[in-house]
């Protein structure tokens, strides 16, 4: 293929990640509250058939992925209230509510399949489309990519870099001292939650509405991805620019599958299409391995110098979750 | 009744109210009764946050702060302000105020790589900033290092100097002694007194802990074979460390862990029953040499240990009584003996006077039959047990009863470690004590002629000359 | 509460009026009749026996799901890899049969050989899990979401590679097995008894296992406080373990049971979501064996209850996913409230 052909399929990688982008930040921030959104699968096709009939009744592409956000939401209060309130397993609601809304979207999405809606068309930056390579690579793309861009730099500001922000690392951490500083934390847990679910709502739209267009129900190739965004998340660390990384590898894999496949047929299309996952398990190891009991007792039997030294490198190598993350709070 | 420009030393042994007293002031709890008045004024604080907006900062014992975040960002978090924090500001009043005290806290890097002394020093820095007039400082002086513990008190002296007004909480006789205006002793929810320098350190530990309450004839027995040997063991752990301990127990034996919570005494037992291994010396059982043996390894040759908190890690909820002591003893068969179950349940309800029927659920007992129970959990014969706090939430009756049935196994040759903080139950049913002071142990002390106001003193953390593991093996 | 055997009824009770006033909401969403929808899952499930067997046969792997995932949810883990667990089954199985398919052995021990070989895949996989969990520190949740993936694309790289049809690799999964190695069938319909008889043996041992067995017992304490289930002497790592490949011997014979007796061969999607709906009943039954069985044959009816539902009623037959779920969802939701009141009182 020539050069401008790649630099095209690149652009689709770009826009094909935003979605998955976008999801992977809403979960980020839930769970750097301390709340897991495990219903992720569900919300993101329950979003993606909502968006899709929303459009498709009002042929009005706006109110599509606002109806996404809004079911996103939704979905992610029944997790808050479970969770927060009712303190039940955040594992056991996410889960369910995974199941759950697949079958909804499956179910409420019959009517609506294989009918058109408007699609998202690109909108290029004028003048800065005409830049050669970045042109076409950053600035040819639709509204929702340019989104995922900013969402990257905005999440990572606010999380990092702003007061608000620093409250939200604070009750994921140590909900106790936050609340020392003033904290409302369960209300906070309320708003970060649902505002993680929206963003996760958001992506389903951007998938029936433009990068997978049309809504075909068990076809519609949406069914894994909330998954795989899951693991995204944990290989992401917590960080909307690691995640970001981890959103468009696994993009570029994806593409790599197909483009790969008929040059190498040896190599079986599966073996990219799950990269992430062991991709995920091995980053879980890596972090996690100095947590295992085994190693705390070899460590202890170390000699004092090899064991400070080792002790440093496995705390460079964690990169723990949020310390409250699953954990309900409750004011003493 | 604390004027400003004052350090107040507040006295109290575990569970004299010191820290409930703190917490009402900071803001965690209200008072049943009574006022808190600031300034000529009655005020209400309904919540931390409301504290510190009344110029009441506490720090807390365990530093309540951020350890994956930096030293900045832990400053700022919390304080009001616009979307985007100022932290070229903030680094400069922290950089100010931190020389001011001679801290030498980089605000980049990470709280987790921090000492306790250096999280203590970020938290009064923090405080400060936002404008606390009343510093509450609980136990401060747990974990650190002498040199920061003299930086302390230097910072200290400078802030009641300019007029704060610091509430310094501790058990350390020594560290009020040194530092304090006036000494206020609380014991059992009450305040006992007020006294200003110069000190009676006698007077203070009478205070603080009471007079003792003879039990009548203490019974010993003739300690056999060596049961439990540790050999220059060094243990170590995020707060503290204890360096080159030995001690002998034998069959027979009673000995009682003094001293504060967190002294040491708790990391000390849990090397006894295998539960952490020492990064040094040589834990022995009986013959067997068991240094960084499992505790399976540890149960195996007779060894038990039972946890303090009861419900949390000592027992299991959901489980009946019945369960728990067929879980703790060796039965035969694939298949539950129920009739087997029941006899065996019956026997030990009885014999420890448990008030509850072989089928009730542990956590719908008592706290009192709940330790009970965790005590039923013992087999019998076993070589050594280890017990944290053996009689903690009984009254007394329920005390005698319980050290009965464990004097009676003193009697098979079993041999007891057990940690209290109540001071007559150490005194009257060891046949040795040794003290914990900030990681420091006591040689063994005869117990029958230590007195209260000897054990006092050393728990407070004073008279540790000649009597120290390290000096002796120095 | 003094009355708390009522209150827990009406809690319960209320929970499924909940639920089925939400799904009938939902189909009333849909413009669709919500009586003539509930009518025809029921036709469709009991209406006649040809669909009474076909529940069944659907009720066997559910059930053997169900009964292994209640052991690792007395000790207190959650087994989402329990798919890759039935995949893994699926395969060991059908390479074992393919490796004996022309030794010309006596077709029932090829048969039994095959099943144990399932078996022994599955408990392989969770295995994994466990040992990823114990010396990795890696969440069983993560690492058994990542491994169903793993599984799924090993299923579909040797259904599309080195097991593939001569000819055209399909979708319809491997060459079928002769019927000389199918498991004996009820004349005239592809339910086995076997099949049946080892889904009720299988919960029979569960239920006796965890309610009437030491080990049992002490898998419980493992699940409830592994603190304290330590200090009793119990090696909690082990029974972890132990706990993970005992479900995964249970996902395997599911996987097996799906090979042998209901597709005869390898197929794409051979675990067909049965484990996350062995999850989900788990969950409904609160972990008491006793009602797995009837919780599962109402879930497997409700599946295929709802399977003519786009022919008659033109409406998906998710609907049966949707009951479930919102079931769960409900019973776990007024659970919550349930304590929640209790603790005000």
């Amino acid at each position: 293929m020539n050069f401008d052909t790649l630099l095209i399929s690149l652009a689709g990688v770009l826009t094909a990640a935003a979605p998955i982008l976008i999801a992977v930040i809403g979960e980020t921030i839930s769970e750097r509250a301390g709340v897991i959104n495990l219903s992720m699968n569900g919300t993101i096709l329950l979003a993606a058939m909502g968006g899709f009939a929303a459009a498709f009744f009002t042929q009005n592409i706006v109110l599509g992925f606002l109806a996404g956000m809004l079911i996103g939401a939704l979905v992610s209060l029944v997790v808050a209230f479970a969770s927060i309130t009712l303190k039940q397993s955040q594992v056991a609601v996410g889960f369910i509510l995974a199941l759950l809304c697949r079958d909804l979207s499956y179910f409420l999405g019959n009517p609506i399949m294989g009918e058109t809606a408007p699609r998202l068309s690109s909108s290029p930056i004028p003048f800065l489309s005409s830049i050669p390579i970045l042109g076409p690579l950053f600035f040819k793309q639709d509204v929702m990519t340019y989104l995922s861009f900013i969402l990257v730099g905005a999440a990572w500001v606010f999380i990092f870099r702003t007061r608000p922000g620093l409250m939200l690392q604070g009750i994921g951490e140590r909900p106790a001292a936050a609340f020392v500083r003033g904290a409302n934390v369960n209300r906070l847990r309320y708003f970060y939650t649902i505002l993680g679910g929206a963003l996760i709502g958001l992506a389903g739209p951007i998938y029936s509405l433009s990068v997978k267009a049309g809504w075909k129900g068990t076809i519609s190739g949406l069914d894994g991805l909330g998954w795989i965004a899951l693991s995204i998340t944990i290989f992401g660390g917590w960080n909307p620019i690691r995640a970001a990384f981890g959103a468009y590898l696994f993009a570029l894999l994806q593409w790599l599958g197909l483009v790969l496949q008929p040059l190498l047929p040896g190599l079986p299309s599966q073996v990219l299409q799950v990269a992430p996952f062991p991709l995920m398990i091995l980053t879980l190891l890596f972090v996690n391995i100095g947590n295992a009991e085994w190693v705390e007792h070899t460590l202890a039997g170390m000699p004092e110098p090899t064991r400070r030294a080792f002790t440093r490198i496995l705390r460079a190598m964690r990169a723990t979750p949020p310390a409250a993350l699953g954990v309900p709070f409750e004011a003493e | 009744m604390i004027p400003a420009g004052t350090i107040q030393g507040v006295l109290g042994e575990n569970g004299a109210g010191k820290s409930t007293l703190m917490k009402i002031l900071s803001g965690f709890f209200f008072a049943d009764s009574g006022e808190v008045v600031l300034d000529g004024k009655p005020v209400i604080i309904h919540s931390p946050a409301d504290a510190i907006k009344h110029g009441i900062g506490m720090l807390h014992q365990d530093p309540l702060d951020f350890p994956p975040l930096r030293l900045i960002d832990n400053f700022i978090l919390g304080c009001e302000g616009g979307l985007f924090p100022d932290r070229k500001a903030a680094e400069r009043d922290f950089r100010q105020l931190a020389e001011k005290f001679d801290f030498s806290l980089d605000p980049e890097s990470y709280v987790d790589t921090l000492t306790v002394g250096e999280r203590q020093q970020l938290e009064i820095l923090r405080l400060l900033w936002l404008g606390a007039r009343v510093l509450i400082l609980d136990e401060p002086t747990t974990g650190i290092s002498l040199p920061q513990k003299e930086k302390l008190f230097a910072t200290l002296k400078i802030l009641a100097s300019q007029g704060m007004t610091i509430i310094f909480v501790s058990h350390k006789l020594e560290d009020v002694e040194a530092l304090c205006s006036s000494a206020a002793v609380l014991r059992q929810g009450k305040l006992i007194g007020v006294t200003t320098p110069p000190f009676d350190t006698k007077k203070l530990v009478e205070m603080m802990f009471g007079k003792v309450v003879t039990f009548g004839g203490r019974t010993s027995t003739k300690p056999g074979k060596s049961i439990l040997r540790l050999t220059k063991i060094s243990l170590e752990d995020a707060r503290l460390q204890i360096k080159d301990v030995s001690i002998d127990v034998r069959a027979g034996e009673v000995i009682g862990l003094a001293g504060m919570e967190g002294s040491g005494q708790a990391i000390f037992l849990e090397s006894c029953a295998g539960l952490t291994r020492p990064v040094n010396g040589k834990v022995g059982i009986g013959e067997h040499d068991l240094t960084g043996a499992t505790h399976h390894a540890f149960k195996k040759q007779g060894v038990a240990y039972l946890p303090a908190a009861r419900l949390e890690q000592g027992l299991v909820p959901g489980l009946s009584l019945t369960d728990h002591f067929v879980l703790s003893e060796k039965m035969k068969g694939v298949f539950i003996n129920r009739e087997q179950a029941v006899k065996l349940a019956d026997e030990r309800i009885k014999f420890y006077n448990i008030k509850g029927t072989p089928v009730s659920p542990v956590e719908s007992l008592s706290g009192g039959n709940q330790q009970r129970a965790l005590l039923a959990t013992l087999r019998t014969p076993l070589n050594l047990i280890l017990v944290e706090h053996p009689t903690r939430g009984l009254d007394i009756e329920s005390t005698m009863y319980i050290w009965s049935k464990l004097k009676e196994r003193c009697g098979q040759g079993t041999a007891i470690v057990f940690i209290s903080a109540d001071l007559d139950e150490v005194l009257q049913y060891s046949d040795r004590v040794v003290v914990f002071f900030a990681g420091r142990v006591s040689l063994p002390l005869n117990a029958e002629k230590l007195s209260v106001e000897k054990l006092g003193r050393l728990i407070g953390g004073k008279s540790w000359e000649n009597f120290e593991q390290e000096a002796a093996n120095a | 509460m003094r009355n708390s055997r009522w209150f827990n009824l009406i809690i319960q009770v209320s929970a499924v009026v909940m639920a089925l006033l939400f799904t009938t909401l939902v189909l009333i969403a849909t413009k669709a009749p919500p009586f003539e929808a509930y009518k025809n899952i029921i036709i469709g499930s009991i209406g006649s026996w040809g669909k009474f067997s076909d529940v069944l046969i659907t009720w066997v792997p559910l059930l053997l799901v169900t009964a292994g995932l209640l052991i690792t949810f007395t000790t207190g883990l959650w087994n989402i890899g329990i798919e890759g667990q039935i995949t893994l089954g699926a395969i060991f199985t059908t390479w074992m049969m393919r490796s004996l398919l022309d030794s010309g052995w006596n077709p029932a021990l090829i048969i039994t050989l095959s099943i144990l070989a399932g078996m022994l895949g599955g408990a392989l996989w969770a295995a994994l899990v466990g040992a990823l969990k114990t010396f990795g520190g890696v969440n069983e949740i993560f690492g058994g979401l990542g491994l169903n993936f793993v599984a799924t694309a090993l299923n579909i790289w040797l259904i599309f590679g080195p097991w593939k049809r001569p000819g055209v690799a399909s979708m319809s999964g491997t060459v079928p097995f002769p019927d000389t190695l199918w498991l004996p069938m009820i004349q005239g319909s592809r339910l086995s008894l076997y099949a049946v008889a080892m889904a009720v043996v299988a919960i029979v041992v569960v239920y006796f296992m965890l309610q009437g067995t030491y080990f049992g017992l002490r898998l419980k304490a493992v699940g409830k406080n592994t603190n304290a289930a330590f200090l009793l002497g119990i090696p909690t790592w082990q029974y972890s373990m132990i706990s993970f490949a005992l479900c995964g011997v249970f996902a395997g014979l599911a996987g097996a049971v799906q090979v042998t007796t209901v597709y005869h061969r390898l197929i794409p999607s051979i675990s067909s979501g049965y484990g996350f709906m062995g999850l989900m009943v788990a969950m409904l039954i609160n972990y008491q064996a006793l009602w797995a069985a009837p919780v599962a044959l109402f879930f497997a009816a409700l599946n295929i209850g709802s399977i003519q539902l786009p022919v008659v009623l033109k409406m998906d037959s998710t609907l049966a996913g949707v009951l479930q779920g919102t079931l769960v969802l409900f019973v776990l939701l007024a659970d919550g409230v349930r304590q929640k009141l209790i603790k005000k009182a």
